[in-house]
C-alpha cells in the first residue's frame, strides 16, 4: 500500500434549500474551489473520480454520478458510484483511499452530493426511513429520529445520561458554527433553549437533529509525488478503518464490548453489547484506523475530531465509541468540557452535522475539507479570515493529527479516517 | 408564489388530419396533438414545477412470509438459528451470528419494554399518526427484540421494564402493525 494525501478540498454553503442550482453546478463549484486551491495541479493529473450520493428519490435521477463527472469535464476517465446511506460520504473518501493506496490512479477525486430540499421535510423523512428494514421497520416506525430516539432512552436508562447533557452538545457544536462562515445555523443557544423547541421523538428536540440540506463537498488525494508537487501544506491520510452492524436495530446482540488498547474488560462485566445504545460499527471502525495508525490513547494522540453529530444523542454514543471516554460516560464527558473548542480534545469545531447541516453525500466530504483546512493551518484562509476554530493544541504549536467519523442508518455502516499533518 | 395551472387550447383536431402516402411536401403542416393537461408552477425564478412520481410495487415478503400469515392467525412468529440456537425475536432466514438457516418458533404473547419513543413527527405516510409510541420489546428465552407500536398509554406512563401484550388487528392488513402492544 502506497501512501495517500490529501492535496485539495472544496464545499459549497450547506443551505436548506438551493433551488437555483442542480446537484452538478454545485458540484462543479465545489470541485473549482479546490482546484483554485491546488493552482499547481492539471486537470491531466486526475486519474478518474469516486461519486458519492445516498438517495436516487431526492433526485429522481439514476446515475446522477455520471452527470456530477461529465459537469466538471473529467469523462472519459473511470468512475463509480459509492453509497451507504449516512455514511456515504465517508465510504467516498475511503474509496477514493484505496484508489491511490492500491496505485490504481496517483490522483482522484472524490466527490459528493444531495439535494433534499426537492421532496418536503416529511417526504424526505420517508426516504431517509426506507433506509431501514421495509418488512419490519418502516411500516412500524418509518422515522429515524424515532430510531435515534429509543437508543438514547436505553443509553438514558443504562447510564444515567440527562436530555441537558444531550442539549449540551448542540449548544457547544452550534457556538463553534458562530465562527464558521460555511455553517448553515449560527446559533447562540442554552441548554433551555434545546429542550424548550419542537419535540420531535422524545427525547430529542428539534435543535437536537440536524437539517436535510442541499450542498456538495470535494477532496483530492494524490500519491506522495503528485503531493510534493502540487502542495507545499500536504496532508496525510494515516489510516483508514470502517465497520458494519445489522440493519435491524432490533436484532443486535447483547454480548461482550470490542475493547480498545487502553480498555480493561472488568470495566464492563456487566455491560451487555452493542445492546440498542452503543454502536458496535463505530467501535470497530475507530479500532481498525487506530490500529494501522498506532494510536493507543485516542485521548492524547489526537488533537481534534469532526464526528457524525446527526443528533446530540449519537454524538455522546460516539464519544463512547471513539473510545474518548469509556462506554456509559458520553454525558459526563461533555459535562467536563473536554471535547469543546478549547478543551482536551475539541470535537466539531466546524459546528458539526448540527450547525452545517446533512447533504448526506456530501458530509462525510465537508468533515474531511475541515479536518484538511485544520491540519493545514489554513481556517481562517477559507473563513473570510476568521481563524477563531483553527485548532490550538494545548502541548504544540500546531494540530498534527485529527480523525473523521461517518454514520449510516442506526449505526450500520461507519468509518474513520485518521488524517496528518505532513509538512 | 401560490401554485397555478398553465395549459393551451385543445388542436388535436387539426393534427389528426391524414398525410397522404407520397404527398408529403414542404407545404404539409405536421403538429402534435395539443391537450388541455397543465404543470403546476411554484416559481419562475428559478422555474419550480410539481413532478408526480408514484409506484406500485408488487412487494413480496418471500421467506418472511409466514410471519405475516401469522399476525392474521393470532401468532407471532420468530426465528432459532438450527445450528447455534439463537433465538430471534424479529424474523431472518438465516442466523446472524453463525449463518446457519434458522426454523420458525412461535413467540410469547407478553414481553417487556426494552425502550421506547413518542413520535411528534414522522414520515409523510404516518404523519397523521402523530403522536404514535415505538417500542422495542424483550421476550423472555428470547435473543434479540422486535420493533411495534405501543397504544393505550400516554407517554409519561411509559416506562423501560413495563409489561406488555400483544394485540392483533381483526381485519388483518399482512403488514407488520397488524400487531401491537398494550399494557399488560
Amino acid at each position: 500500500m502506497r501512501p495517500v494525501y490529501m492535496i485539495s478540498g472544496g464545499i459549497t454553503k450547506f443551505t436548506k434549500a438551493e433551488p437555483r442550482k442542480s446537484f452538478r453546478v454545485m458540484v462543479k463549484e465545489a470541485f473549482d474551489y479546490a482546484m483554485r486551491d491546488a493552482p499547481k495541479l492539471r486537470k491531466a493529473d486526475i486519474g478518474g473520480t469516486v461519486v458519492s450520493y445516498f438517495s436516487d428519490h431526492f433526485t429522481r435521477q439514476l446515475m446522477s454520478g455520471i452527470m456530477v463527472a461529465d459537469m466538471c469535464g473529467l469523462v472519459p476517465k473511470p468512475t463509480i458510484r459509492i453509497e451507504g446511506g449516512g455514511a456515504t460520504g465517508g465510504l467516498c473518501f475511503q474509496e477514493a483511499y484505496r484508489h491511490i493506496a492500491s496505485g490504481w490512479m496517483d490522483c482522484v477525486v472524490a466527490m459528493g452530493f444531495e439535494t433534499m430540499s426537492r421532496v418536503n421535510t416529511w417526504k424526505g423523512n420517508e426516504f431517509i426511513a426506507l433506509a431501514s428494514d421495509t418488512n419490519f421497520d418502516y411500516p412500524v416506525g418509518g422515522f429515524y429520529t424515532g430510531y435515534y430516539a429509543m437508543m438514547v432512552v436505553r443509553h438514558m436508562h443504562e447510564f444515567g445520561t440527562t436530555v441537558e447533557q444531550m442539549a449540551q452538545v448542540s449548544v457547544k457544536n452550534h457556538k463553534n458554527a458562530l465562527h464558521n462562515t460555511w455553517a448553515q445555523k449560527h446559533l447562540d443557544l442554552t441548554i433551555e433553549d434545546v429542550r424548550r423547541s419542537p419535540m420531535v421523538a422524545w427525547p430529542l428536540t428539534e435543535l437536537d437533529i440536524c437539517t436535510m440540506s442541499d450542498g456538495a463537498a470535494v477532496c483530492i488525494l494524490a500519491s506522495e509525488e503528485i503531493a510534493e508537487r502540487v502542495t507545499d501544506r500536504p496532508v496525510r491520510v494515516a489510516g483508514i478503518g470502517a465497520g458494519s452492524d445489522a440493519m435491524r436495530m432490533a436484532d443486535r446482540p447483547q454480548g461482550e464490548v470490542v475493547l480498545l488498547p487502553h480498555e480493561d474488560p472488568k470495566e464492563y462485566k456487566n455491560l451487555k453489547y452493542p445492546g440498542v445504545h452503543s454502536f458496535r460499527a463505530g467501535r470497530t471502525a475507530a479500532k481498525m484506523a487506530y490500529e494501522k495508525v498506532g494510536i493507543r490513547s485516542p485521548l492524547d494522540e489526537l488533537d481534534f475530531i469532526e464526528l457524525h453529530d446527526a443528533y446530540t444523542s449519537s454524538e455522546l454514543q460516539t464519544y463512547e465509541d471513539l473510545g474518548l471516554c469509556r462506554y456509559g460516560e458520553g454525558g459526563k464527558f461533555i459535562e467536563s468540557g473536554a471535547p469543546e473548542l478549547r478543551g482536551v480534545i475539541p470535537v466539531n469545531p466546524s459546528g458539526g452535522l448540527l450547525a452545517c447541516g446533512h447533504p448526506v453525500g456530501a458530509t462525510g466530504l465537508m468533515q474531511a475539507v475541515f479536518a484538511f483546512w485544520q491540519l493545514q493551518g489554513n481556517i481562517a484562509k477559507h473563513n473570510g479570515g476568521d481563524g477563531f476554530i483553527q485548532i490550538k493544541p494545548r502541548s504544540k504549536k500546531h494540530p498534527m493529527r485529527g480523525l473523521i467519523h461517518s454514520h449510516a442508518g442506526t449505526g450500520t455502516y461507519v468509518t474513520c479516517s485518521i488524517l496528518e499533518r505532513a509538512f | 408564489m401560490p401554485a397555478s395551472k398553465t395549459g393551451t387550447k385543445n388542436n388535436a383536431k387539426k393534427a389528426a388530419t391524414k398525410p397522404k402516402a407520397a404527398a408529403v411536401s414542404s407545404a404539409t403542416k405536421f403538429r402534435l396533438p395539443e391537450t388541455e393537461e397543465g404543470t403546476v408552477v411554484f416559481n419562475t425564478d428559478p422555474l419550480i414545477i410539481k413532478s408526480h412520481y408514484e409506484i406500485d410495487y408488487i412487494h413480496s415478503y418471500a421467506e418472511d412470509s409466514p410471519f405475516f400469515v401469522g399476525l392474521s392467525q393470532g401468532k407471532l412468529l420468530g426465528s432459532e438459528c438450527r445450528r447455534c440456537h439463537y433465538r430471534f425475536a424479529t424474523p431472518r432466514a438465516y442466523c446472524m451470528q453463525c449463518g446457519g438457516a434458522t426454523k420458525w418458533i412461535e413467540l410469547p404473547l407478553a414481553g417487556r419494554i426494552h425502550t421506547w419513543t413518542t413520535c411528534y413527527y414522522g414520515g409523510e405516510e404516518f404523519l397523521k399518526e402523530t403522536p404514535f409510541n415505538l417500542i422495542l420489546v424483550e421476550f423472555d428465552g428470547v435473543d434479540s427484540l422486535f420493533l411495534a407500536r405501543l397504544v393505550g398509554v400516554r407517554q409519561e406512563q411509559i416506562q423501560i421494564g413495563m409489561r406488555v401484550r400483544a394485540q392483533f388487528l381483526r381485519n388483518s392488513k399482512f403488514k407488520p402493525t397488524d400487531v401491537y402492544f398494550v399494557p399488560a
